[in-house]
């Protein structure tokens, strides 16, 4: 208790951050308890009432509550921000220290794979990928893993090359430790933390890429509740009824910048290189 | 970059190329969605099974994967590529007249951009952790974080509706249309490459030849303008060089806000109709394009930077 006291007065700004996120996480999970109203509970004779009143933000086209919409697009916004930095996390992992550890050939392969992706605009082909297969939620995260996990490939590679040749590694082959042992215990612990740093200050950025497919039409579904649909949705009506653009928005903006903030925050604890700056 | 260095490149770039044409055909081979049917539907009329698959036969759908592969390669690689199904006109002929646009679009938004960035991060720099340092820092920190499709339909509604100093759908040729799109578009990128100005700038200061400036007793503007910015500069095109890339690929959203006649809003059009001519075309494209500006950023690195010029004879010399 009292070192964590200690690492909350050394780091504030952190400690604030996670704070936020973890009350971002709670309103997201709690939102069942203490939304009375359904998101997708439609009333055409509602549609398009003022923000105020019973209806705090508002309601859409459907007479649907906007506020209601915009607290439950976090649930699905956390998860699948979150889901897609885990598995980039993962996939690029794998890939990069597989790659490094044994070269030759998979070296090779997974390289110019990487180098092909890379020499080549992300966007583009997250849209035609997503676009392609048809929209859905989970085809928006696909896509998105399928351009971004080079980053993490080429990072962990080379951390991975930094120590494969030193002495304990090769006393731990001598020893006869297997392969598998070898990449968890020395080559996993020591690409790790900047893996995840670089992945926390990420998950911003990944946020609004799915917002944004979502936006074009290529991500979510209607009727959910996601915050880039939802500006999709409202984008016809804006002129006369803004809010229906202005609530959702303002969503993705607060949670990418509590995001962003925690991202920058942690990197500075963690990476030594910061330190002498 | 000398002739072998130039050789090599134009070979990976060939070989991303054909990575790239083969993933894109691979995608919308195995793609739901009845591209005989998308045709018909195009033209009004769906007529019987029989028909359909007359006309699946007759434009080669039914043959192996790498036959349509390679049929398809050919006759890219002769500017034919082939009949958009949803709009029945020559995919070559679709993409020109929208690649104009786009690439007007990207220009524009681009020097906004360096207009922007440039002055900023500078100031940032030799300022660095005063107030103007801060205030510039979360100026950008608040770009990257905001969507720019919201940044888009803000300035649709504010600027181009509320208070009517620009049109609202941006079809059409003419400066006026291009400004909001342009906006949209700077706005996030600028809050990047203002940190990536502001970082080059401060390691630039660090150098000695900055000490050594200093204490001959130049002034600090001219230290600033004749020395650290040129310096400063190289690493900054190569940033230019990607973030033109990018723009190509950024460009669908804020297309589609502003309905302006490009590449990408073309592209969104052409997924949703399942026009996979136009879809592979389209990516085929952008990759060749931004391959080409890399290529060209890199070999202008030779040109302006005087230790690559000057290695290089020296090198030719002894060789």
């Amino acid at each position: 208790m009292k070192r964590m006291l200690d690492f909350v007065r050394l780091h504030k700004q952190f400690a604030i951050l996670s704070a936020l996120v973890f009350l971002l996480i709670l309103t997201a999970v709690s939102a069942p308890l203490w939304i009375k109203i359904s998101p997708y509970d439609s009333n055409l004779k509602d549609a398009f009432l003022p923000p105020g009143g019973e209806h705090l933000f508002g309601t859409d086209k459907l007479g649907r509550d906007v506020f209601s919409r915009v607290i439950y697009g976090s649930r699905i916004s956390l998860t699948s921000s979150l889901l897609l930095t885990i598995s980039v996390l993962f996939l690029g992992t794998v890939l990069g220290i597989t790659a490094g550890y044994f070269g030759g050939v998979i070296d090779t392969v997974v390289m110019r794979i990487a180098d092909m992706l890379i020499s080549f605009p992300g966007m583009v082909l997250a849209i035609a990928v997503a676009g392609i297969m048809g929209a859905s939620t989970m085809n928006a995260v696909i896509a998105i893993l399928i351009v971004s996990w080079t980053k993490y490939a080429r990072l962990a590679r080379s951390l991975v090359l930094k120590i494969r040749h030193k002495d304990y590694i090769y006393a731990a082959l001598t020893t006869g430790s297997k392969n598998l042992y070898i990449l968890k215990k020395y080559m996993l612990p020591n690409v790790m933390p900047t893996l995840i740093v670089t992945a926390a200050s990420d998950i911003g950025t990944m946020m609004l890429e799915l917002a944004g497919l979502s936006f074009l039409g290529f991500g979510a579904k209607p009727p959910l509740a996601e915050w880039g649909l939802m500006l999709n949705e409202g984008r016809i009506y804006m002129m006369d009824y803004p809010w229906l653009m202005i609530y959702p928005g303002f969503a993705i903006c607060i949670v990418v910048v509590i995001f962003n903030l925690l991202g920058d925050s942690l990197r500075d604890i963690l990476d030594p290189r910061n330190k002498t700056k | 970059m000398n002739v072998k260095q130039l050789t090599t490149r134009l070979m990976q770039a060939i070989i991303v190329l054909l990575g790239i044409s083969l993933m894109t055909f691979m995608l919308t081979y195995l793609a739901p969605g009845d591209p005989v049917r998308t045709m018909y539907a195009a033209s009004g009329v769906m007529p019987d099974k029989e028909t359909l698959e007359k006309t699946r036969e007759a434009m080669g759908l039914n043959e192996p994967f790498m036959i349509q592969y390679f049929k398809w390669l050919s006759s890219s690689l002769q500017g034919d590529f082939g009949t958009s199904y949803s709009m029945n006109k020559p995919v070559a002929s679709i993409l020109m007249s929208r690649i104009g646009p786009t690439l007007w679009l990207a220009f524009f938004s681009l020097i906004l951009m360096l207009l922007i960035s440039v002055p900023a991060g500078l100031l940032a720099a030799v300022r660095q952790n005063r107030f103007t340092d801060y205030f510039v820092r979360g100026i950008s920190f608040l770009g990257l974080s905001i969507p720019n499709f919201w940044v888009g339909l803000l300035l649709v509604y504010f600027v181009a509706f509320k208070l009517g100093l620009f049109p609202v759908v941006s079809m059409g040729a003419g400066i006026d249309k291009m400004v909001l799109p342009a906006v949209t578009l700077a706005f996030a990128m600028s809050a990047k490459y203002t940190r990536q100005v502001r970082a080059a700038v401060l390691e630039e200061l660090n150098q000695d030849y900055v000490n050594g400036a200093r204490s001959r007793g130049l002034k600090e503007k001219t230290i600033l303008i004749r020395h650290v910015f040129p310096n400063a500069l190289l690493p900054l095109i190569t940033l230019i060089g990607l973030s033109l890339g990018s723009l190509l690929g950024g460009t669908a959203v804020v297309e589609v806000i502003f309905s302006y006649p490009g590449l990408g809003s073309l592209a969104v059009s052409a997924i949703t109709a399942y026009d996979y001519p136009l879809i592979q075309a389209y990516v085929l494209w952008i990759a060749f394009l931004y391959m080409l500006i890399n290529l060209i950023v890199d070999l202008s690195y030779g040109f302006l930077d005087p230790r690559i010029r000057e290695g290089r004879k020296i090198y030719e010399k002894n060789a």
